[in-house]
Parts: C-alpha cells; structure tokens; sequence
C-alpha cells in the first residue's frame, strides 16, 4: 500500500487483478465466435453421415480447414477465460482455485496444439 | 476458513427467490459453457480420429452411433445452439441494451423459442437419431 497515492485509496476503486484484459477478451472471442460457430455448425450438419474421404477431403480444404483451426483455437481461449470465472466463483480454497486454473490453461493449450497439429500434418504430409 | 463460509448458500439462492425463466437461461449459460469446454475433447479426438486412419475414424462413428454417443451429440447441439443465441444477448446487454426487467423478460421467451427451433432444426438436418442409436 506504500506506493499507492491516498487519493486512491480513499477513491476504493482498486485493481481486481487482471479483471478488465479478462473481461474484454471474454467478449472479443465472443465476437469472433458468432460467425465462427455460424459456419461450424453448418459444416457439421453437412459432414454428418459422410465417409472418411469426404472429411479428410474438407479438412483439407484451405478455407476449412483454417477456419476450423480458427474456430477451435478461439473457442478453446474463450472457453478457458470462461472457466477461470467459474473457477474463482466456486472454488474458495486458493490451491485448489490455483490448480484447476492451471489445469484448465493445460488442457486448453494441449488440445489446441493437438487439433491444430493434426491438420497441418493432413495439409502438408509426414 | 471459517465455518460461516462453507455454509453459505450458493447463488441463485432458490430458498430465498422463486425460480423464473430469466433465471434459467443465466443458469444454463454457464452450464452449457462448461458443457462445451469439455466436448473440445471430442471435436479434437473426432479430428484426430479422421486424420490417423480409417479404423479410428470408424471407432469414433461407431461411438457416436451409440446410445452414450447419440446423448453426448444432442447435449453438445443444444449447449453450442443455446450458449450461442444468450451469447449474442450477453453481449447486446454489454453495449447497455435491453436491460429493463421486462425487455429481459420477453428477450428470453424469444430465446428460449429460437434455441429450440434450431437445436431441433440443426438435429433433424443432420440426420440424428434415426439409425444412430444402437
Ligand atoms: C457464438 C458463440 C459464443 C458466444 C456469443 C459466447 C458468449 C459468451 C459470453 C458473452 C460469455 C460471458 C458470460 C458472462 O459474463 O456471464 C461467455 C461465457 C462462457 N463461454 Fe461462451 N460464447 C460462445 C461460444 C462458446 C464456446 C464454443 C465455448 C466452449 C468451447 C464457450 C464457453 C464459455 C464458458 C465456459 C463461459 C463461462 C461461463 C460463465 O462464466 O458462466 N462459449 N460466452
């Protein structure tokens, strides 16, 4: 509290942490996600019941296949920002808190290295 | 932590307010939410099912198929369609609109309409359950 002007203090408007970056990327991934799942949602219901061929065949495609990576990579951070806000609202116990926020921020950048890996292996062979 | 703490009654405080629809949907936004986050599970293993051969892509078919698979899918439809649809009224309600009780009223009678409409419409054009299921 040493560095902290009085003004401020008496004001009571402190930092919540990293509230603010949290809450506006919440909402920018939100955005970019209506197109995205827009056009998720019809490629699904255009895959479904296709063969492998025909799967492979868009994924590969250089629109969709990019677009899937987009969609995949943006909903996996919104969803992990989503989750930390669940976490800090359910969770009292700090470690606890800490190492399921760690384990969601994990498994997000895990699964999304994973997907976007394998379609550049589709893409580019090997 | 003091006892006080783990007693506390978690919000919404269903023995204090009577349970109405606007209630509902806030509750099942954050559900879906983390409906969702857990089905990137399965949108990544069905991705890497179809880029690794052509038995895992049928294990993964045969899985969706099934009883267990057919429910997840249906889940998974309604969570994206309904997370989708509030979605866009979060964020409407961020730029300050339709913030009167009423207007948050009739705004999720609207939602609750078109959800249903395109979860059903979504699952019949995708050819769900007829066939699937066994
Ligand atoms: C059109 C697509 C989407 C829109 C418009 C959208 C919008 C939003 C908004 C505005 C919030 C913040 C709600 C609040 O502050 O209470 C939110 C929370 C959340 N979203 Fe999404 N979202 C979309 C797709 C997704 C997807 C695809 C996932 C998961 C893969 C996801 C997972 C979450 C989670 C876990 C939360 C936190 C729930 C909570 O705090 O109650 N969302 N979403």
């Amino acid at each position: 509290m040493k560095y902290r002007n009085p003004l401020s203090i008496a004001r009571g408007l402190g930092s919540s942490k990293d509230g603010l970056g949290h809450w506006w990327m919440q909402r920018l991934t939100a955005i970019a996600l209506v197109p995205l799942v827009f056009w998720f949602a019809l490629s699904i219901i255009a895959l479904a019941g296709q063969d492998r061929a025909h799967v492979l065949t868009w994924m590969q495609s250089p629109f969709h296949g990019v677009v899937l990576s987009l969609f995949l990579v943006t909903s996996l951070y919104h969803a992990n920002l989503g989750l930390q806000a669940v976490f800090e609202d359910y969770i009292q116990a700090r470690w606890l808190q800490l190492s399921s926020r760690i384990t969601a921020g994990f498994a997000a950048v895990f699964l999304g290295f994973t997907g976007v890996f394998a379609l550049l292996r589709l893409v580019f062979g090997g | 932590m003091p006892m006080s703490m783990n007693e506390r009654p978690l919000s919404p405080h269903l023995q204090i307010y009577k349970l109405e629809l606007p209630m509902v949907l806030s509750g099942l936004h954050r559900i879906s939410g983390i409906a969702l986050s857990v089905g990137s599970i399965l949108l990544v293993a069905w991705i890497l099912s179809a880029v690794h051969s052509a038995e895992a892509f049928a294990g993964m078919n045969s899985f969706l198929r099934s009883y267990v698979g057919q429910f997840v899918l249906f889940g998974w439809t309604f969570s994206l369609i309904h997370h989708s649809v509030n979605g866009v009224r979060h964020l409407i309600w961020d730029t300050g609109r339709l913030l009167e009780v009423d207007q948050i009223n009739s705004s999720s009678k609207i939602v609750l309409a078109i959800v249903i409409v395109l979860t059903l419409l979504a699952w019949i054009l995708a050819g769900g359950f007829p066939g699937g299921g066994a």
